[in-house]
This record gives C-alpha cells, sequence and structure tokens, in this order.
C-alpha cells in the first residue's frame, strides 16, 4: 500500500467499505444510541475524533515499535484518547454526555477503531492515515446520524429533537414535527428497531451497489461488442 | 538476543504508558474546574425547576441537610442532601432527594419539593430506567404527569387518595405501565410523611438546625 489514493479512501471509508455497514463493526453502540439524531451524532462524532487521534499517533509511531508490543501499545494510545474526549465531553457538552452515559468510555472497544490503526495506519504515512481516519469516521458517523433519524422519524413522529445538547441553545428548535398527532411506535424505539433498521440500510446499499454494477456491465460490454466486426445476425448495437 | 528484544520492548511501553499517562493528567488538569462546574450547574437547573428564583433568594447548594439510608422512608442507598430554599433567613421550602426502589426496572430517583405548608412545589425523576414508551412518562421531556402532583399534600388528598387509579387512588396511571408510576406515588407519599414527621427541623421552626433522622420523632 504504498500509493494510496484519497480519492479512493475516500469512497472506501464512506461507501465502498463503511466500517458500520459493511465491515459491520462497532455494531453495540451503533445499536445501543441511535434512539434519536442528537444521541447518533454526538457518538459518531466522538468516534471520528477518536478515529483520528489514534490513526495519526499509531502512524506517527509505526517506525518505532515492533510487531511484539504493537498491540498493546495501540491500544494504550486509543484508550488515552477516548479517556481525554470523554472528558472534553463532560466539560463542554455535559448533558450529551450524561445521555450517552457507558457507551463514550465503550469506545475504546470499538473494533473500527483498532482494525483502523493496525490494518491502515501502522502501515501508512501520517497525511493518508488521518484522512483514513477522518474518512471512516465520518463513514461511521453518517450511518448512525442516518439510523438515528429514520428511528426517531417512525419512533417519535418528530426530527432532529433535543439539538441544542450538542450544538447549543440556538439549535434548541431545530426540532421537526412531521406529524403532530403520533402514536410513538415502541419497537422503532427499543433494540429489535436498530436491528431492523440497519438491515433495512444494508439491503438499501446492496440494492443501489446492484445497480451500479449492472449498469457498469452493460457499459464495459458494449466497446467489446462494437469492436468485433458487424455481425448480421441479433441486435447491432 | 532475547533478553535485550524483551528490555527493548518493556521499556517502550513503558514510555508509552508515561506519556498516554501524562496526556490523560493534563486533560484532567485542564477540565477539572468546567466539569465542576457543569456539574454543579446541571443539579442547580434541576432543583430551580421546583422552586424558582423568585421564591427564594438564598443558593440552595450551599444550603443542604445530610440525609441518607439511615432516614428509612426515603429510600436512599447513598448518603445525599436536602435542599433548603430560604428567603430572607426564612425556609420557604425544601427538596428532599428520595429513591423508588420498586420500579419496573430499577431504581427510580426523585427529588420532591415541599413548601413550608406541607404542600408539594414540584417533583422531578433525576434517573429512570423505565421502558421507552411506556414508564418512562415519568420524565417531564415525555410527559406532564409529573406536574399533577403539584400542590397535592397530605390532606389533599387523604391518605387513600395516594394511589394511581386502578388501586382506587386519583392519580392517572400510564396506558400499559402501572408499576411505575405506583412506585412514584409510593414514594412521594413517604416523602410527605417524612417531611411532616421532621417538619420542625426542616422548617427550621423551633430555631435549631437538627440533622434529622428516621428515629426522631
Amino acid at each position: 500500500m504504498a500509493d494510496v489514493s484519497y480519492k479512493d479512501l475516500s469512497i472506501n471509508g464512506l461507501w465502498k467499505n463503511n466500517p458500520a455497514i459493511v465491515q459491520l463493526l462497532g455494531l453495540c453502540p451503533l445499536l445501543a444510541v441511535t434512539g434519536s439524531v442528537v444521541n447518533a451524532l454526538g457518538l459518531g462524532l466522538a468516534t471520528t475524533m477518536v478515529l483520528i487521534i489514534s490513526n495519526t499517533s499509531v502512524s506517527l509511531i509505526r517506525n518505532l515499535v515492533s510487531d511484539a508490543v504493537r498491540l498493546p501499545t495501540f491500544v494504550m494510545i486509543i484508550a488515552a484518547a477516548v479517556t481525554c474526549i470523554e472528558l472534553l465531553m463532560q466539560a463542554f457538552t455535559y448533558e450529551l454526555f450524561q445521555i450517552l452515559g457507558i457507551f463514550l468510555p465503550l469506545i475504546t472497544t470499538n473494533c473500527v477503531i483498532l482494525g483502523r490503526a493496525d490494518g491502515f495506519a501502522a502501515r501508512n504515512s501520517l497525511g493518508p492515515s488521518f484522512y483514513d481516519g477522518l474518512i471512516m469516521g465520518l463513514g461511521f458517523a453518517c450511518v448512525l446520524a442516518v439510523l438515528g433519524g429514520l428511528r426517531e422519524l417512525s419512533g417519535t413522529g418528530a426530527l432532529f429533537a433535543n439539538m441544542d445538547l450538542l450544538f447549543g441553545s440556538s439549535a434548541a428548535n431545530w426540532k421537526v414535527v412531521m406529524y403532530s398527532d403520533y402514536q410513538p411506535f415502541l419497537l422503532a424505539i427499543l433494540p429489535p428497531g436498530a436491528f431492523i433498521f440497519t438491515g433495512l440500510i444494508i439491503a438499501v446499499k446492496n440494492l443501489i451497489d446492484d445497480r451500479i454494477k449492472k449498469r457498469q456491465d452493460a457499459l464495459k460490454a458494449r466497446p467489446v461488442k462494437g469492436a468485433k466486426r458487424v455481425r448480421v445476425t441479433g441486435a447491432v448495437s | 538476543m532475547l533478553g535485550r528484544s524483551i528490555t527493548r520492548n518493556s521499556i517502550l511501553l513503558a514510555v508509552f504508558a508515561a506519556c498516554t499517562t501524562a496526556l490523560i493528567a493534563g486533560t484532567h488538569l485542564l477540565t477539572k474546574d468546567d466539569i465542576a462546574e457543569q456539574k454543579r450547574r446541571a443539579e442547580e437547573r434541576a432543583l430551580l425547576q421546583i422552586i424558582p428564583k423568585s421564591r427564594h433568594n438564598n443558593s440552595m447548594l450551599d444550603d443542604t441537610i445530610a440525609v441518607g439510608p439511615q432516614d428509612a422512608e426515603l429510600g436512599l442507598r447513598k448518603d445525599k442532601q436536602i435542599y433548603v430554599a430560604r428567603e430572607n433567613g426564612d425556609v420557604v421550602a425544601v427538596i428532599i432527594p428520595a429513591v423508588a426502589r420498586d420500579g419496573y426496572s430499577g431504581d427510580i430517583e426523585l427529588i420532591v419539593g415541599v413548601n413550608r405548608d406541607g404542600t408539594i412545589a414540584g417533583v422531578r425523576a433525576l434517573a429512570q430506567r423505565e421502558t421507552p414508551g411506556l414508564g418512562d412518562k415519568v420524565d417531564l421531556k415525555k410527559s406532564n404527569w409529573m406536574l399533577s402532583f403539584n400542590g397535592r399534600s397530605l390532606q389533599n388528598p387523604t391518605l387513600a387518595g395516594w394511589a394511581v387509579k386502578k388501586d382506587d387512588g386519583i392519580f392517572d396511571q400510564f396506558t400499559g405501565a402501572t408499576i411505575t408510576p405506583r412506585a412514584v406515588v409510593a414514594a412521594i407519599l413517604r416523602v410527605l410523611q417524612f417531611a411532616a414527621t421532621n417538619r420542625d427541623s426542616l422548617f427550621d421552626i423551633s430555631g435549631t438546625n437538627v440533622v434529622p433522622t428516621g428515629d426522631n420523632t
């Protein structure tokens, strides 16, 4: 992996190799905190920050550590990053910190982070490692936010409630009530809803991938046909 | 050869442990004051919801009476404080912490504001893990149910009325969740009884500020 293009990294993190819906890593927080958009975004952003910090530091020290102590060092870096983020969130977004509760320290055990540290940052230079952390984190956060949005909307009939927990008091009235007389749909808010909606998101992604593949196949097939000599039987393209 | 590699790795690990510890210690020192301030503010916000600034002019967070597990009516599991609201030195209300241990999924932590005349100034659930959508209506963000206690007292309703409607009381239960409201109503009733028993010391009526315990009846 000597040459990595930033374009490939972006496509990988956001779509082709998305940590949440393709690698299916870090499912525990994904399922637990996506009851609303604000919770999902909070954890998504915290995870992104940790990913950036851990990828950057791991890349910096990658030539220093031997294979034997590689993993303990990485885990130490990740745990330190998570603890710092946790302290910062406690200081500046206290209520969100209380809502996310145990899932904030549990970012340490999120496989996405160790996976990217060991699988990418340990073998690549600073720039790409930083970017990979950012993009993978954003890919994770996007899925979290979409899942949070779907569950919040179908569970409570509104969107973006309590956004002021994350964005300050100016965001207090961002809440959009879609259906004013909505009977809460319990299943969506409870953990089974998280599984169902995650499954639906994966299905939609696969559907889109299939479409794209079919179109590409069709495109690929044409020039080959055209290069051959004209056949008199069958369809002429 | 092996010895050298072990030494090198151990030293490396130790250096990293020291670095990361230093980083965390630094962040802790930087954020310590902010975190303490945030906690205090969150606590104060909850207190001010029950007894607004217009009704008192002391700092409730600094005017407290210690209570704990020995006060059986409150159901507390650890030491907590009663916050005292005073206007010009006279106690106008107290905010009493209580735990309903018989919630549907674990403890429900409450604070109950009791006015000098024995009526309820307000009730809030500080921590609860009741079923989302059913039992969590004890949270004011989800439902106004908690407000139905405002102005109630031991005389209004009488003792028999201090129950959910299903048990012939006057308080609504939630659709699909009776256990949670039942636990909360019972806990609030116990707090009122505690306040009545310890009225003199809580509201500073005799002039002496005695720490109330469960057995000074």
